[in-house]
């Protein structure tokens, strides 16, 4: 398959820019949201809007209600939200909890389903136990109790979490901390008993809460997938939730650097464009093969996790780690090169600086991913 | 079974029954290449049935013409032709500067009669090409060119002079950047072919720092070319040459190149790797070589079609350089004082010092990184003044 998008591919694409540029700007939605102090972060407007366009339902099966797409058209949506910025529950409700529902039972597909194909519905995804993301180790614990579980412990960086009307909790239900092995994956429902949430506000304005599940009640039927078997579907829902963030990435790293190639075009110093300067050329020049190399390996990686390779794994680390190395270059280079003004909250530049960082730490950043592929790569 | 599954089992068949096994196996020298041309000693048999087998089927060029000694695959059956030959780790049957380089222009620019002939040729590998466009006060701004063809009717006289010439004194013939107009720089240069045993040429070979002597300094005294032996038209050679710049920088870039050789990680943690710092390093390496492998393919397949930026190849070369000498300081690091050794039978002649010096030239060779910069921030990027 080549490594570019189809006909239909393009297609979407086109939809997603137009739209997202129009509906997703950062003054309509990003600064909107922030500056009236917004406790979701998100507009729920928009996300009907997603739903409409079908772009809820696009990881969701034909035979679920859902486009039955993969993660190349994913991929094109979020890197419009990236590169737009628009704050939007996409990548945890329609991508992440989208891959872990693909695998439930027909019983709690049919409970939460409906609501993320018509936008009615927000999922988060309660993963990471402390500051940075290290998935292997998970101490969270669901003992057997009555006819289902009983759930305790603590979830960090939950993105949407009090936003969300259903969280997937990753839990331990056999074995040690750090064992590969007996992790189960739960569907949370917002008000079960016993489950609190601490929201904090980032740095790029988005919500995400510190979790506490504190014997929190679940029936049997909350599990997704196979008891003790969850590592499987757990991998499958951080390949999705990586290589989407690889391409939100990529968007913020396209978007951050169309706005500072303008600039170069416009601001004069000197009695020249500051755009006829060798050294700022060079570094532009340098950034642009740096975005182009990432959006390489992010579709790549796409391809690969939709053709079901056994090489996506790998891949989907290179895209995570390289499309975040890209975006970051791209946002402090944008600032730079805007001089004293890209210090204000005024320019929307230093809105990418702000995304990118919180990106960057959302499923593993790049040293995290690098360590990934050495150790994939057998060192 | 869709038409290029079928395509792919023959050419992994064919590739199965046809390819010795010592031509599977990574190239180590300088001598284990196959450049074809008159004076050319094979290494050994395997290397000359290979080729032979290769040229017979069109294989040395997949993708040209069948009328021109290709075997005319579609951008795709090129792909797969690639992939069956990485995925057994083939060499090429053949490398040249008339494969790569002078091919791509006469496909373009030469006439019907001048592609049956040198296209032919090249396939067959039996003419050994070199390139004369540098010259001692021309290398990036290379169209300051100042070597001369006086028009004597029928032919020119060249006379001047050409340096870092690759392999001049290995190849039969030249395609060579000759001024024709020295009233106009950019419209007064034409692209001419003509054969090194032509009297009035000669050849100085230059030491690299790697100690070997792969280029030379070039003179041509009274040559005279015929003027049959013009590609494109009188005075705009520079399109010709721009064009197959284009290609050679594609050529330098390594796309396409496949997984093997490019992430080093694994190589060097299997002579023993202790230092943290450097495994690091060597993972965010390999990061970068694996996004890169993407990036070649993506620029393959776009470029086949017409998808990609004309002026992508200088961002490929650019990137491809820059990350292969990369490579090769990590692969020293790695390799400690054992890469060190420069001649002796342990470090195979110091061939991992010498390909650490060799890829130096890497950003130099076809156009500097700094002059790629400056082309991506002109045609790309469309900033001002570049
Ligand atoms: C937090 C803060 C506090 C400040 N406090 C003060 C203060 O108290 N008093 C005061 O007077 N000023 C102050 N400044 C202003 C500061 O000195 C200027 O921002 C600075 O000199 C850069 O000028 P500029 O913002 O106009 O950027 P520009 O000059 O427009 O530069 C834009 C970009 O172009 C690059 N550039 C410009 N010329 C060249 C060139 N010839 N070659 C290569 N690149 C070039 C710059 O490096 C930069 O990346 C402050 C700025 C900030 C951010
Ligand atoms: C191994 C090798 C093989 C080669 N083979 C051939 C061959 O077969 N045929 C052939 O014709 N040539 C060949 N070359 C020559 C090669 O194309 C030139 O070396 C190259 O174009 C650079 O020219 P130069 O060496 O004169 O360097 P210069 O142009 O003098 O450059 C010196 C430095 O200045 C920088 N510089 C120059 N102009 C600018 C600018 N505008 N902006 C910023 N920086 C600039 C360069 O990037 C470089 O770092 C070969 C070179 C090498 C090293």
């Amino acid at each position: 398959m080549p490594l570019y998008h189809t006909e239909d591919q393009a297609m979407l694409a086109d939809t997603a820019r137009q739209f997202m540029a129009d509906e997703g700007a950062i003054a309509k939605q990003l600064r909107h949201f922030r500056d009236i102090g917004c406790k979701d972060g998100f507009g729920h407007g928009l996300w009907k809007q997603f739903a409409e366009l079908g772009f809820t339902g696009i990881l969701v099966s034909e035979a679920d209600g859902g486009l039955g797409m993969g993660h190349v058209e994913a991929g094109i949506v979020l890197e419009e939200i990236g590169r737009n910025l628009t704050p939007s529950p996409f990548l945890t409700s329609a991508v992440m909890a989208a891959s872990a529902l693909a695998d439930a039972s027909a019983e709690l597909k049919g409970r939460y389903l409906p609501g993320l194909l018509s936008g009615d519905s927000v999922f988060a995804l309660a993963i990471d136990e402390g500051k940075k993301h290290r998935p292997e180790r998970i101490a969270t614990r669901a003992v057997r109790s009555g006819n289902g579980f009983s759930l305790s412990g603590t979830k960090d960086f939950v993105v949407h979490g009090s936003s969300a009307d259903m969280l997937v909790v990753a839990a331990r239900t056999a074995g040690a901390d750090d064992d590969a092995e007996g992790i189960t994956l739960f569907a949370v429902p917002r008000d079960a008993a016993g489950l609190s949430q601490d929201a904090v506000r980032l740095v790029d304005s988005s919500m995400a809460t510190h979790l506490r599940l504190d014997n929190v009640q679940l029936d049997a039927d909350a599990v997704i997938g196979e008891v003790d078997g969850g590592r499987e579907v757990l991998s499958r829902v951080l390949n999705a939730g990586r290589v989407g963030a690889a391409a939100e990435s990529v968007g913020v790293a396209q978007g951050s650097f169309d706005m500072t190639t303008t600039y170069l075009k416009q601001r004069k110093q000197f009695g020249k464009l500051i755009g006829e300067f060798q050294a700022l050329q060079h570094r532009a020049a340098h950034l642009y093969s740096e975005i182009e190399i990432a959006r390489a390996a992010t579709i790549k990686a796409q391809q690969l996790l939709d053709a079901g390779s056994d090489k996506a794994e790998l891949m989907v680390s290179v895209a995570k780690a390289k499309a975040g190395k890209a975006a970051s270059l791209a946002v402090r280079e944008g600032v730079q090169m805007h001089g004293g003004i890209g210090m204000t909250d005024e320019y929307d530049i230093g809105l990418y600086m702000k995304r990118d960082r919180a990106l960057a730490e959302f499923m593993g950043d790049m040293f995290y991913h690098a360590d990934r592929v050495a150790k994939l790569s057998g060192y | 079974m869709s038409d290029l599954e079928a395509f792919r089992q023959e050419i992994r068949a064919w590739l199965e029954e046809n390819c010795p096994p010592e031509m599977r196996q990574p190239v180590h020298d300088e001598d284990d290449i196959c450049w074809g041309g008159r004076h050319f000693q094979f290494k050994n048999e395997a290397q000359k049935l290979w080729l032979t087998r290769c040229a017979a089927k069109g294989y040395t060029v997949p993708d040209w013409p069948q009328a021109y000694g290709g075997a005319g695959m579609s951008p795709a059956e090129a792909k797969v032709w690639r992939e069956e030959m990485n995925r057994i780790g083939a060499r090429p049957p053949l490398s040249s500067f008339g494969i790569w380089m002078l091919g791509p222009a006469l496909l373009k620019f030469g006439t019907e009669e001048q592609k049956v002939h040198y296209l032919g040729q090249i396939a067959r590998g039996e003419i050994r090409w070199c390139q004369g466009y540098s010259e001692p006060g021309s290398g990036s701004d290379l169209v300051s060119l100042q070597t001369f063809g006086e028009d004597k009717g029928d032919h020119w006289v060249v006379n001047g002079s050409k340096i870092w010439t690759s392999y001049a004194n290995k190849a039969d013939w030249i395609f060579c950047l000759v001024r024709t107009d020295k009233a106009n720089k950019y419209q007064g240069i034409s692209f001419l072919l003509f054969d090194m045993e032509s009297a009035g040429v000669s050849t100085k070979p230059i030491l690299l720092i790697s100690g070997n002597s792969p280029f030379c300094e070039t003179f041509f005294d009274n040559v005279k070319v015929p003027k049959q032996q013009i590609v494109g038209e009188l005075n705009r050679g520079w399109d010709v040459a721009k064009y197959l710049l284009g290609h050679e920088r594609e050529m330098i870039s390594g796309a396409g190149g496949g997984d093997r050789l490019t992430t080093i990680g694994a190589v060097l943690n299997r002579a023993g790797l202790e230092d943290p710092l450097l495994r690091a390093e060597l993972a965010m390496f390999d990061v970068d070589a694996l996004a890169y492998g993407a990036m070649g393919e993506k620029f393959l397949d776009e470029i086949k079609v017409g998808k990609a930026h004309p002026a992508q190849p200088n961002m490929m070369k650019y990137a491809g350089t820059e990350l292969n000498k990369r490579r090769y300081e990590l692969l020293m690091a790695g390799g400690g004082s054992a890469s060190l050794e420069w001649e002796s039978e342990a470090s195979d002649g110091g061939s991992r010092a010498r390909g650490w010096l060799r890829t130096k030239a890497n950003s130099i060779e076809g156009g500097t990184s700094e002059v790629m910069l400056n082309v991506i921030s002109k045609r790309i990027l469309d900033l001002p003044g570049a």
